[in-house]
Parts: structure tokens; sequence; C-alpha cells
């Protein structure tokens, strides 16, 4: 079974200070490191990889630094790395980049693909669905096991707000993984090694994927970003006052009213 | 002479000033905008509307390229986009039941279409659901679309997908919203990919921008650190996701009249590309910290051991997960994975209880992004108090009790 598993490199966004003069993102020093919910999806293609055979290749768009997500993916045990680098994918919104990377697919080929559910930097989750409707396969998003892949079929656990469905797809198709699917493994020594020393890195640009300019970067881009802006300071919060009885009341009504938890 | 400073920091690539100054800027291999040129024409365009405000452009400057576009002409000097009219939500049904923020996006969608003077539509998919739609037409819709096909009976992507293009492509609405739940979120994206359209995920506040009359939607991003407000000038319709619980409905209203429309998606099985095996409904996992809904926490003023009962019990009714300040930790009145703070997890749950915790600036880092806090506390000057949206000052074992019954009451959180 050939699988591609879609990684991004993602600043640490809980390493994220935000500037209490200015309120903006101070982002020097901002640790990169690989999507969390990509590590997830790595794990489970080199379990289904152990299982069924078949080779497992990481795909990534994004600047050259971005190689070191691969490079951590192959370390994992991912064989093949592909990096999608041209200054004409910049500014991609997930239209363009669902495109971007499903031509990458193509070229690749594969029986499955395996995205994280989301990225923590944009938590759009749109990569996933949308490359599932450039290549038109199946989809299942949120899956949070999967039972079984064989016979051409594949059959997950897709997690709901109150519960879970059991779904089947035929193969090929693609699949969007959250954290409680597995855990993932460390690399190995020896996976550090070949993935830092003796692996290369392909490289591809628009051209290598045959891209039309009109569907990648920013005029491939639907949306476009406003304005970014730090979100609103807290307002002055109220201390209730009143006996015992009366605060206890007055909470749970102002809990109801502004409908905290959903 | 003019000169042009690129915070790089601040940079992120997206190609905007570009795209306003072809000759003034471009993208550089580590996808940082560079100066190529800080007297060509359109640079003070590109700098303005950098959306991180990363250039800053000093001295005179060249004015625009006179062909250079209108930054926001409006949609209907654009040849087809002026055919899109109204404002559409997918009224999405679980087992027959709507789901709440159907009612909470009709609420938002009434007052956008009234503002547009456009009218609101439901679309409606399942099977033998029309006995919804009087509920959505009470909760603002002028007209309710139903598609019913026995494919439609539980959500499916492909199928539902392929329905509602067909309806948009036929009615052509200029807005379209989702709820973001995990069925919106699988649906959304692909209808916009299909039809070359715009998504903004998760939105949690949406207005019409004066004069051209597109839809402004804003969304966290950077895990909630910064806001975003995205547009999608040159296509049709405008969609979003929208955070469930945060638009108002309004009250619903009954001898309100509206239109039913079937609507004939023409389904047959090759719509079908998964199946759903069966549908599992439990009670909701124990979750870690990270991804709490409620966290109830205690601190120093809980006193030990016992005193994490009493929190233990709060918990329960609220379905929450417990955490505790470093102190607590420390005195080993609860162990360290339920640690909050600089030194243990950050948190962002929609309700995060601080229960005799004084907060400290360490506390305070790992809770403070949380969507809504209470803290109780005997002392009126403890600093968490600045962080609270709502503040009880008193003994936490009297409040507490007092507080779980209330909850009970209320049927809170069920």
């Amino acid at each position: 079974m050939d699988i591609i598993v879609c990684v991004k490199q993602v600043p640490d966004t809980t390493d994220v200070k935000i500037d209490p003069k200015t309120g903006t993102l101070i982002r020097e020093g901002v640790p990169s490191i690989v999507n969390p919910d990509d590590k997830h999806a790595i794990e489970e293609a080199l379990r289904l990889k152990e299982k069924f055979g078949g080779k497992v290749t990481v795909l990534s768009m994004g600047p050259p630094q971005a190689g070191d997500a691969l490079r951590e993916a192959s370390a994992m045990g991912a064989d093949d790395m592909v990096l999608l680098c041209d200054r004409a994918f910049a500014g991609a919104d997930t239209w363009a980049t669902s495109h971007t990377l499903g031509e990458a697919a193509k070229k690749i080929g594969y029986d499955l693909i395996i995205c994280g559910r989301e990225a923590i930097d944009g938590d759009t989750a749109q990569i996933g669905p949308q490359m599932a409707e450039h290549l038109e396969l199946p989809q299942i998003t949120y899956v949070r096991k999967v039972e079984s892949a064989d016979g051409g079929k594949i059959v997950c656990e897709r997690a709901l707000e109150d519960g879970y469905e059991r779904v089947e797809a035929n193969l090929p198709a693609l699949l969007t993984v959250i954290s409680d699917v597995n855990k993932p493994r460390y690399p190995s020594v020896r996976g550090i090694v070949e993935a830092y020393q003796e692996k290369e890195i392909t490289t591809w640009t628009a051209a290598d994927i045959n891209a039309d300019s009109a569907c990648i970067g920013l005029d491939g881009s639907p949306t476009s970003v406003k304005k970014s802006f730090a979100p609103e300071p807290k307002g002055e919060g109220e201390i209730l006052e009143g006996s015992t009885s009366e605060v206890c009341k007055q909470l749970v009504t102002k809990l109801m009213d502004k409908n905290v938890v959903r | 002479m003019a000169e042009v400073k690129i915070n790089v920091d601040d940079c992120i690539g997206c190609g905007i000033c570009v795209k306003k100054s072809p000759e003034g800027y471009e993208i550089n291999d580590e996808m940082k905008a560079v100066v190529k040129n800080p007297n060509a024409p359109g640079i003070k365009e590109g700098a303005d509307d950098c959306p991180t405000n990363a250039i800053e452009v000093i001295g005179d400057v060249a004015p625009a390229p006179a062909a250079a576009p209108a930054p926001t002409a409006a949609p209907s000097t654009k040849p087809g986009l002026a055919e899109y009219k109204g404002v559409m939500v997918f009224a999405e049904q679980r087992g027959g039941e709507l789901v709440k923020v159907v009612i909470e996006l009709l609420g938002r969608g009434r007052g956008l279409a009234d503002e547009l003077g456009v009218p609101l539509s439901a679309t409606l998919m399942g099977q033998g659901v029309e006995g919804l739609a009087p509920q959505l037409i009470a909760a603002g819709a002028d007209t309710v679309y139903i598609i019913q096909d026995p494919r439609l009976e539980k959500y499916n992507t492909s199928c539902y997908a392929n329905a509602m293009i067909k309806l948009i492509n036929s009615i052509k609405p200029e807005i379209v919203l989702y709820g973001a739940t995990h069925i919106g979120r699988d649906l959304a994206p692909r209808i916009a990919k299909r039809l070359g359209t715009g998504l903004t995920a998760d939105c949690t506040e949406l207005t019409i921008e004066e004069g051209t009359n597109m839809l402004l939607q804003t969304r966290p991003a950077f895990g909630g650190n910064i806001m975003a407000t995205i547009m999608c000038p040159d296509h049709r319709p405008q969609m979003s996701t929208v955070r469930p619980g945060i638009m108002k409905a309004i009250q619903p209203d009954a001898s309100k009249q509206g239109e039913i429309v079937n609507f004939d998606a023409g389904l047959t099985d090759a719509d079908v590309m998964t199946r759903i095996i069966e549908i599992i409904k439990e009670r909701k996992q124990v979750a870690n910290l990270e991804d709490a809904k409620v966290i109830v926490s205690g601190g120093r003023g809980v006193g030990g051991t016992d005193g994490f009962k009493t929190i233990q019990a709060l918990a329960d009714v609220l379905n929450a997960e417990i955490g505790g300040s470093r102190v607590a930790v420390e005195k080993g009145w609860i162990s360290k994975d339920h640690q909050v703070g600089q030194t243990g997890k950050s948190v962002r749950p929609q309700l995060y209880i601080a229960c005799g915790i004084s907060g400290s600036i360490q506390h305070r880092a790992g809770m403070q992004n949380s969507d809504f806090i209470i803290a109780i506390n005997k002392d009126p000057t403890a600093q968490i108090f600045t962080v609270a949206d709502l503040g009880i000052v008193g003994d936490l074992f009297e409040i507490i009790p007092v507080l779980i019954e209330e909850f009970k009451a209320a049927d809170f959180g069920q």
C-alpha cells in the first residue's frame, strides 16, 4: 500500500508570546515543529505499511527549511520526502494549497493519503477535504481509529461531537486523523542517521508538477487576508455581590445567558 | 526617494505587496517579502495592504500604477458576481433533529440579509425531515429548500456535497454559512473547492463591509493568539463555517410566514462514495486538560487532598477536567499532569473555574486565554480576579456546594 502523508512545518503556537506594548505576535525564537496532528498521520501510515507493505512518502509545501519537518518524518520511518518549494506557491489559501498538493500527489501516486486534521497555525482543517475533492477521492475526516484496510476497502471510526460513526470507503481514499488515533513513535537512531545524512529530499517547483499558474499561490486563492490584529483584551471582570445563594444563582444564570459552554 | 523596511518576523509571505507592486516587491526563497525597488509604483499601497503591517515606507513614493485595480471594487461591477443574491444557511440535522448552531446561523444570517436587503434561506437535507421547516422559518428563514433522498438520511460527504452544489448553482446565493461542526467542516471545504470559491473556517464574527457589501469574516488563528479578517472579493458564493455558540439566535417567531420549496438534486447511487456502517453515541470520553471544554482548578486555598474532593464534585457535575496550581501540585494534593501554568500546561477551555487560586503570573500564563474565567477566592485583592470574567469573593467550601446544586437545578452543560 503506497501512502502519501501531508506534513506542515508550523511555529509552536503554545510557545507564541504577545508583545504587551504593540499587541502583536513575537515570532522571534519560536521553534518550528512538525504540526502535531501530522505526526499522528505519519504514525498511522507507518503502521499500515508495516501491515500491508508498500512505501510512505511525506509531502510538504513550504520554504526550504520545511525540509526539516520532512526529515523528522523520515526519521520516524517514512521512505521518501517531497518538498514543493517555489515562490509561485507563496500566498496560497487552502484552495490553492490543496490544488498544489493534489497535483504533486498525482505525480507521486498513492493508494491512500493521510493528513492531520488541522494545522495549529491556521486551524482551518480544510486542506484534507479539498485535496480529496481535487483528486475526486472519498474522504473520511476526524478519524480516531483505522479498523481495517484490506480488500481494497478502508473502515474507520470517525469522531463526532457526541460519539463516533463507523465509515467504510473504497481505496484510494483520503483520511484526516485526530490525536486519538495513535501515539506517534520516536525516531530510531538508524532512522535519524538515514534521514539527516543519507536520504535526499526531492524538491519540486511549480513547473515540475505542471501547475497552472492561475490555480496556485496568490492568484489561485479566492480568499485574501484583509487584516490581522491582536484579540481584544478582556474587559473588566465583574465581582458578584450578595449572599452565597444569590451569587451562585446569578453566576449560573449568566453562564447560561452567555452560552459559555457549548 | 523612499526607504522601505520590511520586518521579516512579521511577514507571513502572503504576497499581497507583490500583487500591488510587482516591480517594488518580490518573495524570496525563504517565502518572505523583500524590496526590489523602493521607488517602484505602488510601493506605498503594497505597504498599506500588508495584513500584518510588516512594511514601513519612509519618504516620498511613486503613486500606484494607473492600471492597478481598485482595492475593493463593488461586486456588481464584476461580471457574474451580481447574479448572486441572498444569504443561505446549511440547516444541519442529525437523526431528524436540528443542530443548535443552525438556529444561531439563522440569527446572524437574518442580520446580514436585512443589511443587504436580500432574502435568507435555509437548506434542509435528509429523509422525512420536512417537519423541521417551520422551526427554520420561525428562526428567521424566508425560504426553506428541502432536498429529500434516502441517500441523505445519514450524513455522507459526497451526497451532501453534490446536492448542495446543485442547489447553490441553481439559487446562486451570495453568502452560504455552515456550522463549524464535524459535519460542517467536512462538507463545506469540498463544496468550496468544486465551486472554485473561498471558504473561511471557524469564524467568530461576520459583518458586511460598507460600500462594497462584501462579507468580512473574522476568525482566530495561531491558537487564538491573533485574529484575522478574511474576504472573498472575486468569487461567489462567499462561504464560512461558523463556530458554534458564538452567534446570537433571534427570538423564534411562530407566526412568521415562509416559503417551503422542494428541490430535486437528482442523486443516484453513483453519488455515494462512503458508507456509514453505524453511528454510536457516547458520553464524552475523559479528555486531557488541553482538549477539555471545562476545567475546574484548585490552588492553595483548597488546603489538601480532602479539599480536592470538593473540586472533584464540582468537576463531576460539569463533566469537567481537574486542574491544579503549582502549589497544589508541589504539596502533593494532585498529580503533576494536572498542573496548569507556565511550568505546567497551557489550556484554553470554554470555561475555567479557578478555586482558591491566587493567580500568580505563572498560573495566569497557562489559563488566561480561556474563553470564560470564573474565580472564587477569599481575598478580594487576589490577582486571579484581574483575568476573571466573573468573580465570587468568599470561602470556596461554602460556595461550591451551593453552586453544585444550582448547576444541577439548571441542567447546566448537559
